[in-house]
């Protein structure tokens, strides 16, 4: 998809792909069930697999009033990334940490893949659970290599398979394991260091990762990079993740679900990152989603799906201009767009030059400095809508012909519309419970 | 700095370019990012030299007593001056005496701080740290003559009583270096090594204890040094050692004597010192 190949590295707005979008409008379907078992419903048969299920977990640590964690109960599907976003203090860290048991839970039940796992014992437990903590923790005094090979060697594996698994890792996080599988920790950067913190958790192939604020200490056009390179391994490797961020942007961006905690991990919403922008469910989730939150929402809305693009007059080179200026005076714009022989949208030539009869060159008017492919987010369409001459956006088909117009009110129309159909969403909810 | 740096990270993103850009390999980087690391790069290049011109200057030392001891005509001299200053059963016998009182004290420190070193840094007797460290520090604390008398009072006289009493004076660098060593590794790599599935044991051994070994280790050198030193004294409590021939230097007015006695010890100190500077720059661990 024609996304401008610095954008990401520029800013720290969300940004998907396309088949990121396509996945998320599957989970879109399940959402339903999820936010019934979440609000104490019994959970449908046809829900999605639940790999980790909290029940009424709750963390009270001796000689304090208020638990930390209180009654948490949260289900999280296999192969999503869920993410858990709070205010600082808000105990999220905490519930990350009961998961795989670092902190003892004192109530409730924790459940992998309906296997109590509550009482188990811990240091195996772990060993099934990939780990990645914002201050990577890699062991110094090894090596990359040796450092990734901590839990299949725990687990006995082989060593041409542990080998092996290095170097499949190495590649995987996109460091070159003949260059890096020797080399200490204290040789690499903070971003490489955190891909090899990334590899070391996917050591033994865990099914299920926890990952606590990984990128938070890596400067941002890393970061960026690492967390575009974290999702495109995700969509291969489909791992059940829970990740820990203060970050709503990071959230936005990471997250299948997100799950908003308050005080004391108390889930305050736990919807889509789209279904959270286009209706946070109370103040303190509107709050924490911040401003802007309306034009965060356009990235998870693509010019194809819902948009009805409109039409456009157009012209080419060898058009009458006055026939032009006929048409676009019907259609009631100020510009009409000059297209090259194989439809290729190039300039905006204003009405009032074909009026006066000026031929119509390839030089005529001004260039088309922006347009969208079918699928871009409606956020990339309102971009290039602002720096466009005629404040439409062009969009255009893969071979790069013309195809249509979004306008504003495409935008307003697809932001309402979400507004709608997430409030209708929790309106059957609670006609429903 | 900081700006070459970010800039090396931001490059190094591309997959497959980092690996053959030379520009980005680690030993090209600036290594100054930390200024610890700096520090003790330093004083690993400081050590390193001091390593290899250390015996150089010991065996300078050693030549320079050979030949005043050569020049003192022992043949002819009177019987105050030769008889302490015989080689085969008197300095050599004393040297050994020495060596072995240093040797099992050491050995006995290290036997009994690291392992309570170990113990006072687990969970459930963390809190009794202070407390023992404190009396660990008082043993230091009392003159070390005052010490051997009070062992001598209670155990008698002999080697036995100088080893101990020496084992209670120098067992503090070792138990706080191991303390300090152990609570010095980083908490996120034993968090890291606790949340793969690493128990509390392999966490220790695995991890813990080898990035300590080189705290620890400076410990022990400094116990030795100390052994070495104390074991002078070994002889007002029967131990024997080389202090034997210092004190008869003294006691007979013997200037030779005394500097002979006293030479040799430092020989063996600095000797014993330089042993314990290769432990700790060779056994230190690799990427540390």
């Amino acid at each position: 998809m024609a996304r401008p190949p610095d954008r990401s590295a520029r800013t720290a707005l969300p940004t998907r792909d396309r088949t990121r979008d396509r996945r998320m409008s599957e989970n879109a379907d399940t959402t339903l069930e999820q936010n019934e078992s979440t609000t104490g419903g019994a959970p449908s048969p046809g829900d999605r697999l639940r790999k980790i299920r909290l029940e009424e977990v709750e963390k009270r640590y001796p000689g304090t009033k208020q638990p930390a964690v209180a009654s948490l109960t949260l289900d999280v599907h296999e192969g999503e990334i869920l993410v858990l976003v709070g205010p600082s203090g808000c105990g999220k860290s905490t519930t990350l940490r009961l998961i795989n048991r670092m902190i003892e839970p004192t109530g409730g039940r924790i459940f992998l893949d309906d296997e109590d796992v509550t009482k188990a014992n811990p240091d195996k437990l772990r060993r099934r659970i990939g780990y990645v903590i914002q201050q990577i923790g890699l062991f110094p005094h090894q090596t990359i290599a040796q450092n990734i090979a901590t839990v299949p060697k725990m687990l006995g594996w082989d060593k041409n398979r542990i080998t092996g698994r290095i170097d499949e890792l190495l590649s995987v996080v996109g460091l070159d394991p003949d260059t890096y599988r020797g080399r200490y920790p204290k040789e690499l950067s903070g971003g490489q260091a955190q891909r090899v913190g990334v590899a070391r958790a996917l050591g033994a192939d865990p099914e299920i990762m926890l990952m606590d604020e990984p990128f938070g200490a890596i400067d941002p056009i890393t970061r960026d990079r690492l967390q575009n390179e974290f999702l495109r391994v995700q969509e291969d490797l489909r791992k059940t993740i829970v990740f820990v961020t203060h970050d709503i942007d990071e959230a936005i961006k990471m997250g299948d679900r997100i799950a908003i905690l308050g005080e004391q991990s108390v889930i305050r919403q736990v919807d889509t990152p789209e279904r959270i922008l286009a209706f946070p469910v109370d103040d303190f989730v509107r709050d924490f989603i911040g401003e802007g939150s309306t034009l965060k929402g356009l990235h998870f809305e693509t010019v194809d799906e819902h948009v009805k693009l409109e039409p456009y007059p157009t012209m080419h080179v060898g058009d009458t201009p006055t026939d032009a200026a006929a048409r676009a005076s019907e259609a009631n714009t100020d510009w009409i767009l000059l297209l090259d022989e194989q439809d290729h949208p190039i300039r905006w030539v204003a009405v009032g030059d074909l009026e006066r009869g000026e031929a119509v060159t390839a030089e005529s008017g001004s260039e088309v400095a922006a347009k969208v492919s079918l699928g871009a987010t409606l956020f990339e369409a309102l971009e290039q809508m602002l720096i466009s001459e005629a404040a439409v956006s062009p969009v255009v088909r893969d071979d790069g012909s013309f195809y249509g117009v979004v306008r504003l009110t495409h935008l307003n129309r697809a932001i309402r519309r979400a507004r709608l159909e997430a409030r209708e969403h929790y309106e059957s909810l609670e006609a429903t419970s | 700095m900081s700006v070459a740096t970010t800039g090396a990270q931001g490059r190094i993103g591309y997959e497959g370019q980092d690996a053959d850009n030379p520009d980005l390999q680690p030993d090209k980087r600036p290594s100054g990012d930390n200024p610890q690391e700096a520090s003790w790069l330093r004083r690993a290049r400081a050590n390193h030299l001091g390593l290899k011109t250390a015996p150089l200057g010991i065996g300078l030392l050693a030549l320079v007593v050979f030949l005043y001891y050569r020049s003192l005509g022992l043949g002819d001299s009177v019987i105050q001056l030769s008889s302490p200053l015989q080689w085969d059963t008197k300095l050599w016998p004393q040297t050994v005496q020495h060596l072995t009182i240093a040797f099992w004290s050491t050995v006995l420190v290290v036997l009994v701080a690291i392992p309570l070193g170990i113990a006072l840094t687990r969970p459930p007797l963390r809190r009794f740290g202070p407390a023992i460290v404190a009396v660990a520090n008082s043993g230091q604390a009392l003159p070390a003559y005052g010490l051997l008398i009070i062992f001598l009072s209670i155990m008698g006289q002999g080697l036995n009583t100088v080893v101990v009493a020496l084992v209670v004076y120098a067992i503090l660098p070792v138990l706080r270096n191991t303390m300090v060593g152990l609570d010095g590794v980083d908490r996120s790599v034993i968090e890291a090594g606790r949340g793969m599935g690493m128990t509390r044991r392999q966490v220790l051994t695995r991890i813990e204890l080898p990035l300590a070994v080189p705290v620890i280790l400076a410990g022990v050198r400094v116990a030795m040094i100390l052994n070495i030193g104390m074991a002078t004294l070994a002889f007002l409590i029967g131990g024997g050692g080389l202090g034997v021939t210092i004190s008869t230097g003294l006691k007979l007015q013997q200037d030779p004597v005394l500097i002979i006695g006293a030479s040799i010890v430092a020989i063996v100190a600095l000797t014993f010192d330089w042993i314990g500077a290769l432990a700790e720059t060779y056994l230190r661990p690799k990427g540390v």
